[in-house]
C-alpha cells in the first residue's frame, strides 16, 4: 500500500505517456472514421451536377414574370416595367431593413441600390431566387404592400427590386450567379 | 431494479430461468409488487396510456413501412395505395396518423399533471428531464413522419422547419444543406427522414425505459405531494393499478377510435391530400395542431433568429423548471396562488395554439407576443417569486391521513385504504 502511494506521487511514468498516447490516437481514429457517416448527408454528385440552367427569356414581355427551377429551387425572372424600375430606384437606402445587395455577382458588401440588384444595361431584368429569406417559402408575385412579392407564410413584403421592406425575413431575396449569353438567353448558375 | 434472490418461484422452470437471468424477479419487483401510493387519481394513468400508444405507433408504423415507398415520385401515390388497395390499409394509416395526435394529447395532459402536482421537484428532477428529452424526440419523430406523406403541407412543413436551422450564425446555411442533402427539400431529404422516422421510436423506447427506471428509484409521486412514509400509504401496482390503467386505456381508446372511424381527417389538413409542389407555397401554412403553440411563438417575433431561439427556449426552459420553482410544497393542491397561475398558463398555451392557426398579421401577432411574454414570465418570474410570497395551505402528514381524514389512523386506516384508494385524490 505504501509502495503504491509512493509510485503515484512520482513524476509521470512511461506508462502514463502510453495511456495518453493510446487514448489520443483512439480518439482521433474514431473522429476520422465518423466523417464518412456525416459527409454522406451533404449534397451528392448528382445533385451538384444540376448546378446550371439556360433560360430563353425572349418571350417575356415587360410586366411579365416567369419562374424556372434551378437546383431544386424556383428562380423568379421578371421583366420589369419602366415605372417599376423608376420606383425601385427612388427608394432611399434608409428605408431598407437589409442594406446589402445579396447579389452573388457582386462583392458581398455591395449596397442594396436598385443598380446592384441587376446587370448594367439590363436593369429591366430582375433575376432572383424565389425563396423567402425567412423560412424558405415561395413568395407570391405582384402582391404585398410594396408592389413586389409577398410571402404568405409569415407575412414578409418585398419591393419591386425583391428587397425586404416589412415582415420577419432578415434579408433581401438572393440573386443567383447568372450572365446574359446573348440578347434572349440567360445562364443561371 | 435489483430484485435478485428475493423471490421464490414455485414453478421449477421459472425458478431455473430466474436464477440465471432474473427477469421474473424484475417483473415482480418493478411491476406486480411495486409499491404505489394508494391515492393516485386518473391523471396518473397517462403514463400507461402513453406506453400503450407508443406500442400502437410502432406496430402500425412497421406494417405501413411494408407498403410505403420513400421516393419523391412514389411517396404520395404509395400512401394513396395504402389507403385504397392494401387490405385494411385505410385503418392502419388512420390509426398511425391519429395515433400521433393522441400521443401528443396524452403527453400534454401527462406534462400538465406533472406541472400541477410538482412532479419535477426533488428527487424527481432527472425523471422530469428525461421526459422533456422524450418530448423533443417525439416532436422530431412526428415532424418527419408528417413529411413522409409528401403532400403540400408535408413539403412546406419540411421546408419551414429545416430552415429554422438557417438562422444559426455563420454555419446555418451549410447545416441546412447538410440536412437536405441538396439545395432544397428533395428526394435525399425524404429518404433520410424515412430512415430516421423508423429509428427514433426505438430510441423513444430506450428513453421510456430510463424514464420508468428513474421513476422507480424514488417511486411515484401522488396528488398530496407527500412522500410515502410507510406500507400503509401504498398498494401493489398489480392488480390495483394494472386494472385502473387498463380501464383508462379503454376509455382513451373510445376517443382515439372515435377519430379513427368517424372523423379520421378532422385533425389533419386537407392540403396534405395535394401532392407536394416545390413551386407553389400553400397560401396558409399551418403545422399539425400539436405544434401550433410553438409555431405561434416562432411567428410572434419579427426577427427570424430570435423567433427560433424563443421557440426552442419554450421547451428547453422545462429543463430548468425543477430549479425555477422555489416553493418547498410539491403539490399544487396546497398552493392557492400557484393554482391560479397554473390555470392561466393552461389558458395561455391553448391561446397560443389558437393564434398559431391564425394568419400572422395585425392583432394576432400582438396577441401572440403578449402570450409568449407571459409564457416565459410564468417560468422565469412567477414561479420563483411564488415560492417566496405564497402561503401554502397545511400539508397532510401522510398519504393515509389525506385519504382518511385526521384522527383516524392505525388498523382502520390500513383496512379501508385499499378499499377506496380513489377518494379525495
Amino acid at each position: 500500500m505504501a509502495q503504491t502511494q509512493a509510485e503515484h506521487s512520482q513524476e509521470p511514468t512511461r506508462r502514463d505517456f502510453l495511456y495518453i498516447a493510446t487514448g489520443a490516437v483512439g480518439a482521433v481514429g474514431v473522429a476520422v472514421s465518423l466523417w464518412p457517416f456525416i459527409d454522406q448527408m451533404n449534397p451528392d454528385a448528382s445533385v451538384e451536377a444540376l448546378a446550371q440552367v439556360e433560360v430563353d427569356i425572349g418571350g417575356v414581355a415587360a410586366g411579365q414574370s416567369i419562374t424556372v427551377m434551378w437546383r431544386g429551387v424556383p428562380v423568379f425572372i421578371r421583366h420589369r416595367t419602366e415605372a417599376e424600375v423608376e420606383a425601385a430606384r427612388e427608394t432611399p437606402l434608409d428605408d431598407l431593413p437589409d442594406r446589402l445587395a445579396r447579389n452573388a455577382n457582386l462583392p458581398e458588401d455591395a449596397t442594396a441600390d436598385d443598380e446592384n440588384r441587376g446587370v448594367p444595361g439590363r436593369e429591366e431584368w430582375l433575376i432572383q431566387i424565389g425563396v423567402c429569406t425567412h423560412l424558405g417559402c415561395v413568395p407570391l408575385g405582384e402582391q404585398g404592400d410594396f408592389g413586389g412579392w409577398f410571402c404568405p407564410c409569415h407575412g414578409s413584403h418585398y419591393d419591386m427590386a425583391g428587397r425586404i421592406r416589412r415582415g420577419p425575413a432578415p434579408e433581401n431575396l438572393h440573386i443567383p450567379e447568372y450572365e446574359f449569353l446573348d440578347e434572349n438567353l440567360v445562364q443561371i448558375g | 431494479m435489483s430484485g435478485h434472490g428475493t423471490y421464490h418461484f414455485k414453478n421449477p422452470v421459472v425458478r431455473w430461468f430466474d436464477t440465471r437471468l432474473p427477469v421474473f424477479s424484475l417483473m415482480k419487483s418493478s411491476v406486480t409488487d411495486f409499491p404505489t401510493p394508494k391515492n393516485l387519481n386518473y391523471f396518473w394513468t397517462f403514463g400507461g396510456i402513453l406506453t400503450f400508444l407508443l406500442a400502437v405507433q410502432i406496430l402500425s408504423g412497421i406494417v405501413l413501412a411494408m407498403h410505403y415507398t420513400p421516393h419523391v415520385d412514389h411517396a404520395f401515390e404509395s400512401v394513396e395505395h395504402i389507403m385504397r388497395d392494401v387490405n385494411y390499409g385505410w385503418f392502419l394509416r388512420y390509426l398511425h396518423f391519429n395515433g400521433a395526435s393522441m400521443f401528443f394529447l396524452a403527453v400534454y395532459i401527462h406534462m400538465f399533471r406533472g406541472l400541477y402536482y410538482g412532479s419535477y421537484k426533488a428527487p424527481r428532477e432527472l425523471l422530469w428531464m428525461i421526459g422533456v428529452v422524450i418530448l423533443l424526440i417525439m416532436m422530431a419523430t412526428a415532424f418527419m413522419g408528417y413529411v413522409l406523406v409528401w403532400g403540400q403541407m408535408s413539403f412546406w412543413a419540411a421546408t419551414v422547419i429545416t430552415n429554422l436551422f438557417s438562422v444559426i450564425p455563420f454555419i446555418g446555411p451549410t447545416i441546412v444543406e447538410w440536412l437536405w442533402g441538396g439545395f432544397a427539400v428533395d428526394n435525399p431529404t425524404l429518404q433520410r427522414f424515412f430512415s430516421l422516422h423508423y429509428l427514433l421510436p426505438f430510441v423513444l423506447v430506450g428513453l421510456v425505459v430510463l424514464h420508468i427506471w428513474a421513476l422507480h428509484v424514488p417511486g411515484n409521486g401522488n396528488p398530496t405531494g407527500v412522500e410515502v412514509k410507510s406500507d400503509k400509504d401504498t398498494i401493489p401496482f398489480h392488480p390495483y393499478y394494472t386494472v385502473k390503467d387498463l380501464f383508462a386505456i379503454i376509455v382513451f381508446l373510445i376517443v382515439f377510435m372515435g377519430f379513427v372511424f368517424y372523423a379520421p381527417n378532422f385533425l389533419g389538413h386537407e392540403d396534405n391530400y395535394i401532392p407536394a409542389d416545390p413551386l407553389v407555397t400553400p397560401p396558409h401554412i399551418v403545422p399539425e395542431w400539436y405544434f401550433l403553440p410553438f409555431y405561434a411563438i416562432l411567428r410572434a417575433i419579427p426577427n427570424a433568429f430570435l423567433g427560433v431561439v424563443l421557440m426552442f427556449a419554450s421547451i428547453f426552459i422545462l429543463f430548468l423548471l425543477p430549479w425555477l420553482d422555489t416553493s418547498r410544497v410539491r403539490s399544487g393542491t396546497y398552493r392557492p396562488m400557484f393554482q391560479v397561475f397554473f390555470w392561466i398558463l393552461v389558458a395561455v398555451c391553448i391561446g397560443l395554439g389558437y393564434l398559431g392557426a391564425q394568419p400572422a398579421e395585425g392583432g394576432y401577432v400582438v396577441a401572440a407576443q403578449i402570450l409568449t411574454a407571459y409564457y416565459f414570465a410564468h417560468f422565469l418570474i412567477i414561479l420563483p417569486l411564488l415560492g417566496i410570497f405564497e402561503r401554502p395551505r397545511p400539508v397532510p402528514t401522510s398519504i393515509s391521513e389525506s385519504v382518511l381524514g385526521k384522527g383516524e389512523s392505525g388498523a382502520r386506516a390500513q383496512a379501508d385504504a385499499t378499499a377506496a384508494p380513489e377518494h379525495r385524490g
